[in-house]
């Protein structure tokens, strides 16, 4: 598709790096045909009309020497040193070799760990200063929407993507709300200055589909047509999932043998049929354990992974089911209690999830904690060592990284400090999992695109002009 | 159905009451790293409780023959934390009405009788998770409306109602940042209403005799409103304005002066930015260091330095819950530390942080006889840490309240030992 795309636009830069995809989706032929037809009128995997146009800001070669590593890869490493490199990781160890030229830091003292990932986030499409005008995340007109795409709401102006960079977050997902059965794909986003969504966009990161289970779906619609019940819930994702499994057979087909007219395009059955050929990954809103194994039961119903279920306060009741299907819990520390469905969250969530094997991923929810999500962490930490269940710092580091890294389908570019991944890379004033620590810089794709020690050079949107006094320190 | 459940939770409450234990009559924390919050640190000090109160403080106290010792060596011992901001005991789920008792609908968004504690749930089991974090006391606070009601301060103790307050009210509450939500279109108007029922009060005060032979204009608000606000007018009952913007921190600066109100500032984002006349003016904040969202037009200025920069300038501040999540007020009431240990790195001393916590809170809301230090006379509520009381790592390893050590399990206990070991197939539920 993406190649299809360059024939179209012959000679643009739009179309770097496109040899990598070509090789991966269709056929020259189905290509050309696609073409006599013109783009957007047939379903085809892998489709991307809105492709990222991110380019990585200027880089030098950059040292961090005498720094703790927190690696997420491996055991800790004590005043050892990493290389940033052509936006790469280029070496990580006790020592280093840099070129002549590179930048040197001193990291006496300070800790140095890959960029966070919040795979829970709504900046840009719940904007601050907020009001129905920045409103965006929740297409509430009906309760099964995967024809939306949160990329068509995020405003890159939103003043509170150059707080979550500050607070060391270098990629996010960014979902629409829960209101919804499916409330429709999330994009994901490097957290970097853009005039465009698109120049934010993560290259070659799949999309999501957001669900959402329980209470939200049937207060919303309960007095509106429904569902109205749990039961309705369920009734509603299932005929969603037939319709799309009948809609993938058709285009399937189609695909294979372009006999006669395509069928009819439907955006949402499109990005169900998506899941359902595995380019789609399935984020699925969930409190309740009861109500996890029932998606579980879906989910093998109709043939398609749940990723991750996200806000899982009862994820200690069934770690052992969600490590068994290698599902993800992204979880809080300690939020609660603000519904019947959050009523049973512990503190010890996350440490009990980890102990019985599963996948534990910090996430946010929320424009404040993501600037903190480190905290969550150590909050989690240390209501694990209460009930005698200790997280290593080297085992928490993976909660805030590679693991919301695999969730996203993208831990084989982000998520740990490895030679070849990209150097997303933040450097703490001590341990991240102190109270008194804060990020000090923050490095995407090797650009030091947050410094806290030079306020001038400090990310500050279009909103933010005039309207936020300028203090030099509000990151 | 409903008889089943008070039996379950009557039993519930029975376990957590049961937990308490060193119930001595005189207790002895020994060897730690005292402080007092009132005065210097002491190191290796002793905090001496009699009776529920604490009797003596100091590196060379006679400790009773008959006292129960506990040693506290290389711990750091500090009064218990007093949250100056929350739903406690008034919120237990909520988006569940029937569990939430936070506001009135008053007249014209006018509830100043509202007494707030005559709703509060004793047996709330978000009690002993916040009590368990080291936060032994709390003031319960109204909300919505332009007048709110009545706040009141309360030990977090078993007990009834009674048994908690230690002073109710302690504060009048108005909300005067979104003039919509007081059903009004803009702050000159709020302001206006503001008035009205300041000067309606003064006419009530002065005039009460005629107003029972219904002799007197109508008021903006009702008899027992009126009454309420008295003690306002009359700077006995401070006034809590929950207020963002600079400017309009400015205007309940202005009434406050016009009317001789003990003004307090409640979430004060843009406080900072006059800290200066605040200051002068002798008015405290209460505020929180996890926010630095521009969340609406109110609200532009909104940094985490601001605590810091209040206190540089001389305002007293106390800590409250404001990362904005919205928990903060009743679930994670214990968060108080986090909050503390951020306002640290944004630049408040630690020293301030801690009275903060503890003592600034006890003296803006007029119960430093009370609680908030480590002096004599003071209610024996007491903290034991392992270590730095604001950071993660930390145990709470002793809570007093009134001289009585609470090690409670909360109902979050109880669910993560029911799940700690999952049966073999997730088809069985844990008996």
């Amino acid at each position: 598709m993406r190649a299809l795309f360059c024939l179209l636009l012959a000679g643009t830069t739009a179309c770097a790096g496109a040899a990598r995809s070509t090789s991966t989706s269709t056929t020259p032929a189905r290509d050309s045909s696609q073409a006599a037809i013109g783009l957007g009128s047939t379903s085809t995997p892998n489709a991307d009309p809105f492709p990222s146009t991110y380019v990585p800001f200027p880089s030098r070669t950059t040292v961090i020497r005498n720094v703790n590593i927190l690696t997420a890869a491996g055991p800790t490493i004590r005043n050892g040193a990493i290389l940033l490199q052509n936006g790469k990781i280029a070496a990580v160890g006790a020592t280093v070799n840099a070129p002549g030229d590179a930048l040197v830091i001193d990291g006496a003292g300070k800790y140095v760990t890959p960029g966070i990932i919040d795979d829970h986030s709504h900046l840009g499409v719940y904007a601050a200063p907020g009001g129905n005008a920045l409103s965006d995340g929740n297409e509430a007109t009906n309760p099964v929407t995967p024809q939306v795409w949160a990329e068509h709401s995020v405003w890159p102006q939103d003043p509170q993507f150059p707080r979550n960079l500050a607070g060391g977050v270098t990629t996010l997902q960014v979902l629409p709300g829960s209101a919804n059965l499916f409330g429709g794909r999330s994009v994901v986003l490097k957290v970097v200055p853009g005039r465009t969504v698109q120049a934010m966009k993560f290259p070659g990161a799949k999309y999501g589909l957001k669900m959402a289970c329980g209470e939200n779906p049937k207060r919303v619609y309960g007095n509106r047509g429904g569902p109205q019940t749990r039961m309705g819930n369920v009734a509603g994702y299932r005929s969603a999932w037939i319709r799309a499994v009948d809609y993938r057979r058709k285009w399937d087909k189609w695909n294979a043998d372009h006999k006669g007219d395509p069928p009819v395009r439907d955006l949402g059955l499109e990005t169900l049929a998506e899941v359902l050929r595995g380019n789609i990954l399935v984020h699925n809103h969930c409190y309740r354990a009861d109500e996890m194994a029932q998606m579980i039961d879906i989910a093998h119903e109709f043939g398609y992974k749940i990723r991750s279920f996200h806000h899982g306060v009862e994820a200690y009741k069934i770690a052992d089911l969600l490590a068994k299907e290698d599902i993800g819990a992204s979880l809080w520390a300690d939020w609660g209690s603000f519904k019947m469905e959050a009523m049973d969250a512990v503190k010890g969530n996350m440490a009990l999830v980890d102990h019985a094997g599963a996948r534990v991923i910090v996430h946010s929810d929320d424009p404040s904690g993501s600037q903190r999500l480190n905290q969550e962490a150590a909050k989690a930490m240390a209501a694990g060592a209460e009930i005698g269940l200790p997280i290593s710092e080297d085992q928490a580091i993976k909660w805030l990284t590679i693991n919301p890294a695999w969730a996203l389908g993208l831990d084989d570019k982000i998520g740990s400090l490895e030679p070849g991944k990209n150097a997303d890379v933040v450097l703490w004033s001590g341990d991240p999992f102190s109270v008194y620590s804060r990020p000090e810089k923050v490095w995407v794709d090797g650009a030091l695109l947050y410094d806290r020690t030079d306020p001038s050079e400090q990310w500050r949107t279009d909103f933010e002009l005039g309207f936020v006094p300028f203090t030099g320190t509000n990151r | 159905m409903k008889l089943l459940i008070s039996k379950i939770t009557a039993s519930l409450v029975a376990v957590m009451i049961a937990t308490a234990t060193l119930t001595a009559q005189t207790i002895a924390i020994t060897g730690g790293k005292v402080y007092p919050v009132s005065g210097p640190a002491i190191d290796g000090g002793t905090v001496l409780i009699v009776n529920g109160r604490i009797t003596a403080v100091g590196s060379n106290v006679a400790i009773p023959a008959d006292a129960q010792r506990l040693d506290a060596t290389g711990k750091i011992v500090t009064p218990g934390f007093v949250n100056s901001s929350t739903q406690l005991g008034v919120q237990e789920i909520g988006a569940v009405q029937e569990t939430r008792d936070v506001s009135a609908r008053g007249k014209d968004n006018i509830a100043a009788a509202f007494t707030v504690w005559d709703g509060l749930n004793p047996n709330s089991v978000l009690l002993a998770p916040a009590r368990k974090e080291g936060i032994t006391s709390v003031v319960v606070i109204p909300t919505g409306g332009l007048v709110a009601g009545q706040a009141a301060l309360v030990d977090v103790v078993p007990g009834t109602t009674t048994d908690m307050v230690i002073r109710a009210p302690v504060a009048m509450v108005a909300e005067i940042g979104d003039p919509q939500s007081a059903g009004l279109e803009s702050r000159g108007e709020l302001m206006v209403k503001l008035r009205e029922l300041l000067e309606d009060t003064r006419f009530f005060q002065t005039h009460r005799e005629a107003f029972d032979r219904a002799q007197t204009r109508p008021f903006a608000a009702s008899r027992l409103d009126l009454q309420a606000m008295i003690p306002v007018i009359e700077g006995r009952l401070p006034l809590v304005v929950t207020v963002d913007r600079e400017a309009d921190i400015d205007a309940a600066m202005r009434l406050a002066r016009e009317f001789n109100i003990k003004l307090i500032i409640g979430g004060g984002a843009e406080a900072w930015m006059m800290a200066d006349k605040l200051a002068a003016a002798h008015v405290p904040v209460l505020t929180g260091a996890m926010n630095n969202i521009p969340a609406g037009f109110a609200a532009l200025g909104q940094r985490q330095e601001n605590a810091a920069l209040l206190s540089k300038a001389g305002v007293p501040v106390a800590l409250i819950g404001n990362a904005g999540g919205g928990d903060e007020e009743a679930f994670n009431v214990r968060n108080l530390k986090q909050e503390a240990g951020n306002a640290v790195a944004y630049g408040l001393a630690w020293e301030n942080a801690l009275r903060a916590v503890t003592l600034t809170p006890a003296e803006v809301f007029g119960v430093s006889d009370r609680v908030g230090s480590l002096q004599p006379g003071r209610e024996g509520n007491v903290v034991v840490w392992s270590g730095d009381p604001f950071e993660f790592s930390t145990r709470v390893e002793h809570v007093f309240v009134r001289g009585r050590e609470y090690h409670d399990k909360t109902r979050q206990d109880l669910l993560m030992e029911r799940y700690r070991n999952l049966p073999n197939s997730h088809n069985t539920p844990p008996q």
